[in-house]
């Protein structure tokens, strides 16, 4: 998968996890900048972000991650 | 992860615009309650679940009327994190036609809450409690090989979970809900752990013996989540990185499963479960079409693996019927060839005397569920209805929302598990009037009178996107053709039976029209389901030698759009009349008026029953059908849409 692959189907899942039709990513995104991101929605996200990439992080990876730029990388390398 | 379970498969998949259907929610004449149930229905994963469990929740606060959803207020106290769960218990309950209020105080406060009398739980008065608790809230102390001590933990524990129940009662009269716990597939030793006392699995299997014993006859409830984590697998229930991640107690991807769950017992309690199984005959109770294979064909005996299979359905559906669960029948049959089974099928388990209501009928099942349920005097909300055929399945959803339909796979060696994975039936107590409730219906398989017909049917069958393909016979279809004719028994005009060789003869014979006809809809390829050979008689006339389809797809007018097709290339062929000829069997009584219903007119009738029947192929107009019609053949293929 190329980067922008990744981007949409990321786009696609965190509009559905945050029920945000216009929400948009950036590399830059964190969860400071988004409504409702709080630790519970990180977990939900994590969680449906592997079930549609196929793929299983590790705690400490989940741990590192900053930004959506670190997960798109994480997938990446994983997918 | 067991699919049926984690997918809860009986179920039906949610819809691609689940999102949009849930926005647009509120704007229509249907009670937002009954909108928000429908959206429910389907397998909701956790995403779903959660924005369904938004919208249910903004119109509680908003003050909006969520019926006919009854209300029910639940609290839940857990050792874990539950967040990510109670979306699930909200979305879950709308399903089973409840309108949860869920009350949730902050994280691991599960002693104070209880005990507490001015807790934001006792507070809010809530119907039941939850005790959302895993081993690890119990005070649990390893003593391996001591069983004095592992006694007195045992006894530790169920006394701490009796303390948090009578603060609870204490201070309102909320029904207490106790979960069962689910010790991890780590063991110690191995196989010695159940053996020994004083491992963390024998503990837990006391600990939860002690527990069902205190639950019964004490009006407080027990959600068997150890049940429940043994049947999906101890090792996928517990996730060690999510315990570790945040406190959850188990896998995120059974929160859905626990959710329908923890709705069950909910519904149980405001009395919304089943009460009435209602069985489809061909293909679900038995292998097989009785009108069709007779007693001698269908497959109901033992050591015919679908046979057990089927069998294993109506053991169920007797023990169902021995804990007090009503069995009705609702089959496309003629009453006496459906009766058959059970009066004379030595390897029947079901017999007539099992059944409430025995409805068979070439009625639409929508209207035969109605009809059940005003007999019984039971709403259409207490009915299950189990069926293999996902037309019929899909008739009743759309009809009939209030009616539980669940989805079945394809081999019906999985039908008994999946109907049981359901859950329709849950009950919270039981009692020696229940053993006696199936006998209060009088179980003489008594017919109940058609009253309305159901509304819609039309609509939904214009909705199946069919598609009917018309062939003359050809060598591909040969084998299919020969079976057909010599098996069909029921929608068969002169059950004339014929041999390889002798379909071949008509097949090349230029002067015999011959049709194959299939048929497709939103569910698959039916394949064949209806053979049709004219030979001419005098001049300018054919007369209908053969005409058979199969009863799985009756009441869509193909009989209409198979006159019609007759009639096009009998205008080609500059025939002036059609001669139909009715030849009375034991099995074929379904189509005396077949000829009636299309437009002919009767010339003339035997002693014996036989009816000769004339259509002047002018003018004849045939009722259509939603369909998309496609020719093939001889002349220029042709495709028409009359949808």
């Amino acid at each position: 998968m190329d980067d922008s692959q990744v981007f949409a189907r990321l786009t696609e899942i965190f509009q559905d996890v945050f029920d945000e039709d216009d929400l948009q990513l950036t590399p830059e995104l964190s969860a400071k900048d988004v409504d409702g991101w709080d630790s519970l929605a990180h977990i939900r996200l994590i969680l449906t972000v592997e079930k549609a990439f196929k793929i299983k992080f590790s705690t400490s990876e989940i741990g590192k991650l900053e930004n959506v730029g670190d997960l798109v990388t994480l997938i990446k390398a994983r997918a | 992860m067991n699919p049926l379970y984690a997918e809860l498969q009986w179920l039906a998949r949610a819809p691609e615009r689940f999102s949009e259907s849930l926005k647009a929610v509120g704007n229509s004449e249907i009670p937002l309650g009954l909108e928000l149930r429908a959206l429910a229905a389907p397998a909701l994963d956790l995403n779903q679940l959660t924005k369904l469990a938004k919208a249910i929740v903004k119109a509680h606060t908003e003050g909006k009327s969520l019926d006919p959803l009854a209300p029910f207020r639940l609290a839940v106290l857990s050792n874990s994190t539950i967040d990510l769960v109670t979306p699930a218990l909200v979305a879950s309950a709308a399903r089973h036609g409840i309108a949860l209020e869920v009350i949730q105080p902050s994280y691991d406060q599960v002693a104070q809450e209880a005990l507490t009398p001015d807790s934001q739980v006792n507070r809010s008065k809530p119907d039941a409690v939850l005790f959302a608790l895993d081993y690890r809230a119990l005070p649990l102390k390893l003593s391996l090989g001591d069983g004095e001590t592992s006694a007195a933990t045992v006894q530790g524990a169920l006394g701490y979970l009796q303390a948090l129940g009578n603060g609870i009662k204490a201070n309102s009269n909320a029904v207490c809900i106790f979960q069962s716990f689910a010790p991890p597939p780590e063991s110690l030793f191995g196989s010695l752990d159940r053996v020994l006392p004083g491992t963390l699995r024998s503990l837990i299997d006391n600990i939860n013996h002690e527990l069902a014993a205190y639950v019964l006859g004490s009006g407080d409830v027990l959600l068997d989540v150890a049940g429940l984590a043994e049947t999906v697998g101890l090792a996928d229930w517990h996730n060690p990185q999510l315990w570790n991640l945040g406190k959850f107690a188990f896998s995120d991807e059974l929160i859905p499963l626990y959710g329908d769950h923890v709705a069950r017992i909910v519904a149980a309690l405001r009395g919304k479960s089943g009460k009435v199984l209602v069985l489809d005959l061909d293909n679900t109770v038995w292998g097989g079409v009785i009108g069709d294979d007779g007693l001698e064909g269908i497959k109901v005996a033992q050591g015919d693996a679908r046979g057990e299979a089927h069998l294993a359905v109506q053991r169920l559906a007797l023990d169902l019927r021995q804990r007090g669960i009503v069995l009705a029948v609702s089959s496309k049959n003629t009453d006496e060839v459906a009766r058959e089974p059970f009066e004379k099928h030595p390897e029947m388990l079901l017999k007539l005397e099992h059944i409430a209501v025995f409805q068979a009928n070439w009625n639409d099942k929508a209207t035969n569920l109605q009809a059940i349920a005003e007999e019984l005097s039971l709403g259409l909300d207490s009915l299950v209805f189990l069926d293999d055929n996902p037309v019929e399945r899909g008739l009743v959803r759309k009809l009939l929302p209030q009616v539980a339909v669940p989805e079945l796979p394809e081999d019906p060696a999985w039908y008994a598990r999946t109907l049981a994975a359901g859950g329709y039936f849950e009950a919270v107590s039981f009692a020696s009037e229940d053993l006696k409730r199936a006998g209060y219906y009088q179980d003489n398989a008594r017919r109940a009178n058609l009253q309305k017909q159901a509304g819609g049917v039309d609509a939904y069958l214009a909705s199946l996107e069919m598609i009917i393909t018309f062939q003359p016979f050809d060598a591909t279809g040969r084998a299919r053709i020969v079976q057909l004719i010599n098996k069909s028994n029921q929608y068969n005009l002169t059950t004339r039976r014929y041999t390889d060789p002798e379909v071949a003869e008509a097949e090349n014979d230029p002067a015999v029209f011959t049709l194959q006809v299939r048929l497709a809809d939103i569910f698959g390829d039916n394949g064949m389901i209806s053979v049709v050979i004219c030979r001419p008689a005098q001049a300018g006339v054919w007369e209908v030698d053969t005409w058979l389809m199969s009863c799985r797809v009756l009441g869509r007018k193909v009989e209409n759009m198979v006159l019609r097709e007759i009639l096009r290339h009998a205008r080609e062929a500059g025939i002036r009349k059609l001669a139909g000829i009715y030849r009375p069997t034991d099995r074929n009584k379904l189509v005396v008026d077949h000829y009636a219903k299309l437009g002919f007119t009767k010339i003339s009738e035997e002693d014996s029953g036989l009816t000769r029947w004339e259509l002047s192929v002018e003018g004849a107009q045939p009722e259509v059908a939603p369909m998309k019609v496609v020719s093939q053949g001889s002349s220029a293929p042709r495709e028409e849409s009359l949808a």
